[in-house]
């Protein structure tokens, strides 16, 4: 990556969407960094070398998957075993894809591969939540960028300071994720039939979490959207 | 770690599995062309994604119920959000409202 591209395109970003947004991707990517230092410092409690974090930070860059397989690896379990559950956590990724406008922008090599890359659930819900394609790219890219700074800087910290931050829960870090998520999903909610697409998806999805493999509850929460298919159907 | 071979093939299938995901999505819709109505569906079913996330990792840890505090400090922050708070304000309120819950004993 050349850096006059890269100061130019940061330079674009920062014209294109208002300093406010720019604001709240700095707090998100900061919210990312905090649990990635819980993710290193669990990584490395487990008996982990400080290199696996380090490497499933950047390589996978996706969270929940990572804490997955951590855990499975480390209760005794299959590494192939793990990936595959992780796998599963990640298909989510799929759809995403299918429902962003190309937010990448042109251009194939390079930029397509790192775009797709910085693809995680907050790069996508920022750049939703904005109103045009230009926005949405700046928005799109600069929390995937952020993201891709902030989830190695803090596993590979979290893992050099170790055990002593394994107790993010008393700072209540741990809801931070949904309320970032959530924060930005509200307004698409104001629309009555999402919001019932999206109540109907979050009840299978919690319904079903007791029985299933993590991440297959949250691809079950698509049955919601066939709500909205049918409403389409029956008003034709 | 165990073996250190296996944990790499293990990285490496989740790396490479991931990025898959990732890459096609987009491929997929440039090659096909969707109606105007199904690019709005689309849309519909990331927002109801992302909420089924929210539901998830706010109300769950693991197979079970993740106690509460956070579900709570979540609640508090969708509130302030659904009356257009800042986004600043959203999240560190449903940390600070999880977080003092804590501090009060609730798990």
């Amino acid at each position: 990556m050349g850096s006059v591209f890269r100061i130019n395109s940061m330079r674009s970003i920062y014209r294109t969407i208002a300093g406010g947004t720019l604001r709240d991707i700095a707090l998100a990517c900061l919210a990312v960094w905090f649990i990635g230092l819980s993710y290193g410092a669990i990584a490395v409690a487990s008996g982990f070398p400080l290199w696996v974090p380090a490497a499933q930070s950047v390589l996978v860059l996706a969270g929940a998957s990572e804490f997955l397989f951590i855990g499975i690896v480390a209760a005794g379990g299959n590494p192939i075993a793990a990936a595959l559950a992780g796998l599963l956590v990640n298909a989510r990724h799929l759809p995403y894809g299918l429902a962003l406008p190309d937010v990448t922008g042109p251009g194939r090599g390079w930029r397509r591969l790192l775009g797709s890359h910085v693809m995680n659930d907050e790069s996508v819900v920022f750049a939703l939540a904005q109103e045009d394609l230009p926005r949405q790219r700046a928005a799109y890219w600069a929390c995937g960028l952020g993201v891709l700074l902030c989830w190695p800087a803090g596993a590979v910290l979290g893992a050099l300071i170790g055990s002593m931050i394994t107790n993010t829960g008393a700072f209540g870090l741990d809801a931070m994720f949904p309320a970032v998520i959530l924060a930005l999903v509200v307004p698409a909610l104001r629309d009555r039939v999402t919001a019932r697409a999206a109540l109907i998806g979050a009840v299978v999805a919690l319904a079903t979490t007791p029985f299933l493999p993590a991440g297959l509850p949250v691809l079950l929460a698509l049955a919601g959207v066939l709500g909205i298919v049918t409403r389409k159907r029956a008003t034709r | 770690m165990k073996d250190t071979t296996l944990v790499v093939a293990g990285l490496l299938t989740l790396s490479a599995g991931t990025f898959a995901f990732r890459f096609s999505g987009p491929v997929l819709r440039q090659r096909l062309a969707f109606p105007p109505w199904a690019n709005s569906l689309l849309e519909a079913a990331a927002v109801v994604l992302l909420a089924a996330l929210v539901a998830t990792t706010a109300l769950t840890e693991g197979h079970g119920f993740a106690g509460p505090a956070r579900p709570a400090g979540v609640l508090a922050g969708g509130v302030l959000a659904w009356r257009k708070a800042p986004f600043l304000v959203v999240v560190l309120a449903a940390a600070a409202v999880t977080a003092v819950l804590r501090l009060l004993g609730v798990p």
